[in-house]
């Protein structure tokens, strides 16, 4: 789209490009042929997750055991092509509908073009969590309090989105020497990261941060940080049709749902999105991922880890701290509880 | 169970505003019920007609409840205050032996038992207990409007028509328009759940100026903050200004929920009942009221805590911590309430003076001493290490990327004061915010960057050259720390004064920071400075005239040579 191009506020081109897509991912109804539909069981008031996945058989059981602990009472998957049985495990689980496509993804702009569409049919009035396989939403109060007393109470206060930001989690030691095994916690494994080194930038246009950082910049994009992977992510949502994903789940449109922070000095509410990527199971995903070439940036990322990852890998430095639990984030600044007290 | 108590002739009565989760509305009626107190129900006439009756269905063993006629009650409204006089009355006629009653709301919960809190009105049953604090002393009410509340005129409902009611506030602001209150009233606020004595209620309700106050209150805003709280004053015996009722309310004005883990701090606080529950917290749901054997505690309630924890919450929603930068706090430019989190100490010059100097001061303070962290080539951490503190990498892009980011989180994530050096050949990005930053603490000598020239072998064009781009550099940092907005401390020396006297300057600065030595025993080593004079006298020469080192004179050659050998 060359909107930008064109002699029109702001204002008014957001609204076309919030259109487009919606539009976009519309037409891609039929690029998703249902392989088991429960959405009926779908109630007023359950919170979603709808994730987008492909081979990812080893993570799944550990996945659905910690969402529906937090009280999501429906997953809606997207299967893209899985070889490894991820297909066959997901429908035989009661609280999931699943899809199944071979289209592209890089062409489904990585997939949100079909988030988008069962976001717009399903997620409608509800709010829903939009969430890769290896990302683990942690936000304050979650040893104690299930997602709807959050959800609850972000709608009380007039909040339709949720900040959560993506913190990358790494071993000590190489990547690959620990097998991460089924069902697993795996953070028993992936239980360091970051604590200080992010840095954010206010997208004026989109109105939401842009936040880099973290080990992947540290040690994959030293010798151009600008190309790192965002880590800001809203993927937390009070539903409605006329929204539309943008980009992954960093920014939406309409642009006050990307708004989730104060800028006079105070602190809304925010959480974590733990990122469970730098497990065993990631250098042989890098090499597929990269042969595939369906990646963001033509799988730039993808690149910078696979050359860095052959030869062994360890992310760990001695400032790495070890997860404790949500107050630890909070302590450190990463996550606020604003005045969810 | 029901077990009427009349626990030493007090006889509670307790009217229930209910609008939504009816099913915990229904809870909340059996805990009051059980008690021994009567219940008249108030149920919102928005409620739709299936819970209402699934509510009824649940109580149906509870054959005393009453329940008043359904109106629809609107946030703000006099409709309110309408629902509370009708439950209120009702109950007073169908049970003409109550001494109290307890206004509550469906998702108040008792937290001690209801033979504790007639035990505890029965100390003094003269007692009314409402918070009543007068509206002429600002500071009850959250957000905007207080005395406005009696003067001007409120029709609409601030809920749905947002825009007009602001504006027709404006309006009426712009025509000064005051109301007059009815004669012999002034004007109280406070929390709208109260426990009054019949007796003070039946005056209330039977004022033969009733109908004037009610004509007054229908068009004031939120009267159910201030009809009762007004009008007890009126015919109150004695009035202790303090509800019952543990209510905390956000910036916003709205209640603060209470979750299964409040558990702890809500038994503390001892108070009879605590608004407002969240509907899932089926912990507390089953845990209050306390059981309570034998005697009634007679316990005052000390909310203090409970109140001091949410006021921590506020003051981080409106406030934030100092130097934070993270995904929900990004204040703008100056609106930061601290820009760091933590005092620091930048150097400039002094390493160019001193080429150890980092070494030579982390050795006699308690602080990690960097060398010139927004330096060109490197991040310079302590120990010139690849990670700094917090994992923040020594790349100079990634630093560039966003050096305000960079620094702020260096200092929050650090236990120790963070000290550094600085110079013209740096990332001059944060002048203007550390400048504006009163955590931060300067020692400048201008015009030090020209010493390392000294011992270049640079040809002498490029030397010019160099010289021009810092010395412009400098200037344009020195024109940002002698504005007025400066909120540093700053200490600027000219390198002649300097280098004067060097060992009481250093000393002085020394002896700001952390476990600072009283004496100097050692200054580190000094570079040697022959040739400055030449190399000023060349410059000037070629055309260009340094503004920074002195006053302009040549320092002679000699007289420098002498010092660093008494040095």
């Amino acid at each position: 789209m060359k909107l930008a191009k064109l002699p029109i506020s702001d204002r008014l081109r957001r609204r076309i490009e919030r259109q487009y897509l919606i539009a976009r991912a519309f037409n891609r109804r039929n690029a998703l042929k249902p392989v088991v539909n429960r959405t009926e069981q779908i109630r007023t008031g359950d919170v979603l997750a709808f994730v987008t996945m492909r081979n990812e058989r080893v993570r799944l059981p550990y996945f659905l055991d910690y969402y529906r602990n937090l009280g999501v009472k429906h997953f809606l998957f997207v299967n893209n092509n899985s070889q490894d049985g991820s297909g066959n495990y997901l429908a035989e689980q009661r609280d999931v509908s699943l899809w199944w496509t071979n289209a592209s993804y890089k062409r489904a702009r990585f997939g949100m073009d079909w988030i988008n569409r069962l976001l717009m049919k399903y997620g409608d009035g509800h709010w829903c969590l939009t969430v890769d396989p290896d990302e683990f939403l942690i936000y304050p109060h979650c040893d104690t309090r299930p997602l709807s007393a959050l959800t609850g109470w972000l709608e009380s206060s007039g909040r339709m989105s949720f900040p959560s930001m993506l913190l990358d989690m790494y071993p000590r030691g190489n990547i690959e020497d620990e097998i991460y095994e089924e069902g697993a916690d795996p953070f028993r494994i992936a239980k360091w990261f970051d604590p200080a080194n992010y840095s954010i930038h206010k997208n004026w246009y989109y109105g939401n941060l842009w936040i880099q950082g973290g080990p992947r910049t540290r040690n994959f994009f030293k010798s151009d940080p600008t190309a790192g992977p965002a880590l800001n992510k809203t993927p937390l949502v009070k539903w409605s049709w006329r929204y539309a994903y943008v980009s992954s789940t960093h920014m939406l449109l309409p642009k006050s749902l990307n708004e989730v922070y104060d800028e006079n000095g105070g602190e809304q509410a925010s959480g974590c999105l733990l990122h469970a990527k730098f497990l065993s199971t990631f250098v042989e995903k890098s090499a597929e991922e990269l042969d595939r070439r369906q990646h963001y940036a033509n799988s730039k990322e993808y690149k910078a880890y696979h050359s860095r990852l052959t030869s062994g890998t360890d992310l760990w430095c001695s400032e790495s701290r070890e997860f404790q639990d949500w107050r630890q984030l909070e302590d450190l600044g990463l996550i606020s509880r604003g005045n969810w007290a | 169970m029901i077990t009427a108590v009349a626990q030493e002739g007090v006889q509670l009565g307790v009217v229930l505003l209910c609008h939504a989760r009816l099913d915990v509305a229904a809870h909340m009626a059996r805990i009051w019920v059980n008690g021994g107190a009567r219940v008249a129900i108030h149920i919102d006439a928005k409620a739709s007609a299936k819970s209402v009756d699934t509510m009824k269905q649940a109580l149906s063993d509870l054959p005393d409840i009453l329940y008043s006629p359904r109106m629809s009650c609107d946030w703000g409204r006099f409709s309110l205050v309408h629902a509370t006089q009708d439950a209120t009355q009702l109950l007073l006629d169908t049970f003409p032996d109550l001494t109290h009653v307890y206004l509550a709301s469906g998702s108040c919960l008792p937290l001690r038992p209801v033979s504790d809190l007639c035990a505890y009105l029965a100390l003094d049953p003269e007692k009314d207990y409402i918070e009543s604090v007068s509206a002429n002393d600002v500071g009850w009410a959250v957000g905007g409007l207080n005395e406005e509340r009696f003067t001007l005129y409120y029709p609409l409902d601030w809920r749905r028509q947002r825009w007009m009611f602001d504006r027709f506030v404006a309006w009426q602001r712009s025509f000064k328009i005051k109301r007059q209150l009815p004669k012999g009233v002034s004007p109280y606020l406070g929390s709208q759940w109260w426990c009054l004595t019949t007796r003070t209620l039946r005056a209330i309700l039977e004022d033969p100026r009733r109908d004037e106050f009610d004509r007054y209150f229908r068009l004031s805003w939120i009267p159910d903050e201030s009809y009762f709280q007004t009008l007890a004053r009126r015919h109150a015996v004695r009035i202790e200004s303090q509800s019952l009722t543990l209510a905390k309310f956000d910036h916003d004005g709205r209640p603060y929920q209470l979750y299964d883990d409040h558990a702890l701090m809500l038994e503390e606080s001892r108070c009879f009942v605590a608004r407002k529950v969240w509907e899932g917290a089926t912990r507390l749901l089953d845990h209050f009221p306390a059981k309570r054997d034998g005697y009634p505690d007679l316990g005052h309630p000390q909310p203090q805590r409970f109140e001091r924890m949410i006021n921590r919450t506020v003051r981080r929603r409106l406030l934030g911590r100092p130097g934070l930068y993270m995904q929900s706090r990004y204040p703008r430019k100056d609106a930061e309430n601290g820009k760091t989190s933590a005092p620091y100490v930048l150097f400039q010059g002094f390493s160019d003076i001193f080429p150890d100097f980092d070494n030579w001061l982390s050795g006699i303070v308690d602080a990690d001493v960097h060398g010139h962290l927004l330096g060109p080539e490197q991040v310079e951490f302590a120990g010139r290490c690849e990670i700094g503190p917090g994992a923040i990498s020594a790349n100079p892009q990634i630093r560039d990327g966003d050096p305000q980011g960079f620094l702020t989180a260096l200092i929050r994530i650090a236990p120790k004061m963070q000290v550094f050096q600085f110079s013209p050949r740096d990332n001059q990005s944060l002048n203007w915010f550390i400048a504006t930053d009163p955590n931060a603490h300067l020692h400048v000598v201008t015009g030090a960057w020209m010493l390392p020239l000294l011992e270049s072998d640079m040809p002498f064009d490029d030397i010019r050259r160099v010289t021009a781009i810092l010395q412009r550099a400098e200037i344009a940092q020195l024109e940002v720390l002698n504005s007025v907005w400066v909120k540093a401390r700053v200490q600027v020396h000219e390198l002649t004064d300097f280098l004067a006297r060097p060992q009481s300057i250093l000393l002085q600065a020394v002896q700001q920071m952390p476990s600072p030595p009283t004496v100097l025993d050692s200054l580190p080593h000094m570079r040697n400075l022959d040739g400055l004079s030449q190399l000023l006298r060349r410059l000037r020469n070629s055309g260009l005239r340094p503004r920074l080192s002195g006053d302009g004179l040549p320092i002679p050659d000699s007289l420098m040579s002498e010092r660093t050998a008494a040095e």
